[in-house]
């Protein structure tokens, strides 16, 4: 599991409005909801990302509300993982259950600027500043949770438990 | 070393003697509660996955309440799904426009939530019955989509802060200031994935209301869940509404603690938090210089009776100011009713306010109270996050019943006390 891509990047706070105002939770299409990812505060992020993009942060990434159509407009944008100083906890399990990468890691945080080419190797938890030649160790998921991400979420780990 | 309140819930819902912070457990859960935004998704999962059967149609409960009466189309067709999932697996607890309520004023009152129980929803605001003395936190789409099938969930043991309680609230200070208060001293992430464990001989002071909206804005400080102990006034609230057995859980007195804060209740004044966050709290006497133009009273922060009734002594006998826009949102049927039996929606009517349906509509900028570009709304809503009313230039004030209605009238952030004095 790896991630490469170009980083946007966010200071702290940043809430589950933002990434997805409540106004569109009245679609679950993931491209609609994707549309309109971050608009509340960068009307350009949309036309900028990339397949495969990296979002980083500061403190308290995802805070705000249960909504799950927070990690998966970042995800049907494109965005492979967030890099974040630490996660809200609703949005950190939220990611983890649709089989989205996130980490945290406050050196990442601070030493990545936006536009930088960044690469994740997921097993070890190294973060690659390619453009600022730097690297940076993250966290590494505790076992239960890994296996859960590996696994496609946690439904695909409970249909894994049941078979 | 003790556990903590919740970690005793946790460890007896998991089958374990005893849990420590940090630990991860499967729990067995007591209720599983979704709502019109985020059942759907959770559908989806579920269908997805193939379940076919749900764990127990009695410990569901589904709540059509965030844009309903629907808003539109999209609304509709998202509510008809949940319709038709309620009515394939017989959900017991199935809440539409007629039955339904704001969820987390309508679960309590209908007896579905006792102390002791383990409760999970998708909604962050969840945390509400901690107040209750029960373990209740929000989760995710998927997270609920798993539980209605197994009847259980995935948790990281949280550690906690002790909030050490003492003395009385003053008038027109309710527990809005309080959790407003404590968010400002800790931050939007002050308590991020902790417990906040409300003690201390100040709870007996606090009614049963100033719970529920201290525990309903936990997760604005980042906390995984707000929990207060059982006492007389939670016995006296759940007698009458839940027929089940239910048990009451106790810190232990050698409880670890991540740290302690001191509150003493009766410097607690009338507090506002100003946009962008919930923690940017003030003192409602720093507003006179703030002109407004919306005020919003209600939702699951405070449209209880109690919040209502609060509203009404101020609002009585006066009329909001020129160009001041009210909104009153009674959070249940019942609470609508009484309103009316009471006199409340008269005195709201003749102060210039309207009075809605149950909906969580403007709270989250879904509809019914819209804020253009530049507007300005105090609101006894939650969450005051950029563009949460509306247009990304406009802005929250949160703010007790009270001091939004002595706001409304006075046509500028107020006290209560500088409008009924005057």
């Amino acid at each position: 599991m790896n991630a490469h891509g170009i980083a946007h990047k966010y200071g702290d706070h940043v809430d589950t409005d933002v990434i997805i105002p409540a106004r569109y939770l009245n679609t679950q299409s993931h491209k609609e909801l994707a549309s309109h990812c971050m608009e509340e505060i960068d009307k350009e992020f949309i036309h900028k990302v990339k397949d495969g993009d990296i979002m980083v942060a500061g403190l308290n990434f995802g805070c705000g509300s249960s909504r799950e159509h927070a990690p998966i407009a970042l995800k049907a944008a494109g965005i492979s993982c967030v890099i974040a100083k630490n996660f809200a906890r609703i949005f950190y399990r939220n990611a983890i259950n649709i089989g989205m990468a996130i980490l945290e890691c406050p050196a990442a945080s601070d030493g990545i600027s936006a536009g930088d080419e960044v690469a994740v190797d997921f097993d070890s938890g190294v973060i690659t500043n390619i453009t600022k030649n730097e690297t940076y160790q993250a966290e590494p998921f505790p076992p239960f949770i890994k296996n859960m991400i590996v696994k496609g979420g946690l439904m695909a780990s409970l249909k894994d438990k049941e078979a | 070393m003790g556990m903590t309140m919740t970690q005793k819930i946790l460890a007896a819902h998991a089958g374990l003697p005893e849990v420590r912070s940090g630990q991860l457990i499967q729990s067995k859960l007591d209720l599983i509660m979704g709502n019109d935004i985020t059942t759907p998704v959770a559908i989806n999962e579920f269908e997805a996955a193939g379940f076919d059967r749900v764990f127990d149609k009695s410990k569901i409960a589904l709540v059509m309440d965030h844009f309903v009466p629907n808003k539109d189309i999209k609304a509709a067709t998202q509510c008809k799904q949940c319709r038709a999932f309620a009515r394939r697996f017989d959900i017991d607890h199935y809440y539409d426009v007629g039955t339904m309520g704001i969820e987390h004023a309508l679960l309590p009152e209908k007896g579905l939530v006792a102390p002791g129980e383990a409760v999970i929803g998708a909604d962050s605001h969840t945390c509400t019955y901690g107040a209750l003395g029960s373990f209740s936190t929000g989760v995710g789409s998927t997270d609920i989509g798993a539980a209605m099938a197994t009847g259980e969930l995935w948790f990281k043991v949280p550690s906690a802060i002790k909030v050490n309680l003492t003395g009385k609230l003053r008038p027109y200070v309710s527990g809005k200031d309080v959790i407003l208060t404590l968010i400002g001293m800790i931050g939007v992430d002050g308590a991020r994935y902790q417990s906040l464990e409300f003690t201390g001989p100040g709870v007996a002071a606090l009614t049963i209301y100033d719970r529920l909206t201290i525990c309903n804005m936990a997760i604005e400080a980042g906390a995984k869940n707000g929990i207060f102990p059982v006492d007389d006034i939670t016995r006296a609230y759940v007698e009458g509404r839940v027929d089940r057995p239910w048990t009451t859980y106790e810190a232990d007195a050698d409880a670890e603690y991540e740290r302690t804060i001191d509150l003493d209740l009766s410097q607690v004044d009338c507090t506002v938090a100003w946009p962008h966050l919930p923690e940017n709290a003030h003192s409602a006497r720093e507003g006179k210089d703030i002109a407004i133009d919306q005020i919003v009273i209600g939702s699951c922060t405070n449209g209880q009776l109690a919040d209502m009734a609060a509203a009404a002594e101020v609002l009585k006998g006066r009329h909001l100011a020129k160009d001041v826009r009210g909104i009153i949102i009674p959070a249940t049927e019942h609470v609508y009713r009484e309103c009316m039996r009471l006199g409340y929606t008269d005195i709201f009517l003749d102060a210039g306010c309207v009075v809605s349906t149950p909906t969580c509509g403007p709270c989250l900028g879904g509809y019914m109270g819209i804020l253009a570009e530049g507007e300005r709304c105090v609101s006894t809503t939650n969450r005051n996050f950029v563009g949460r009313m509306g247009h990304a230039k406009s802005e929250v004030y949160l703010a007790s019943p009270a001091v939004a209605a002595a706001s409304g009238i006075a046509g500028h952030i107020s006290h209560p006390e500088e409008v009924v004095n005057k």
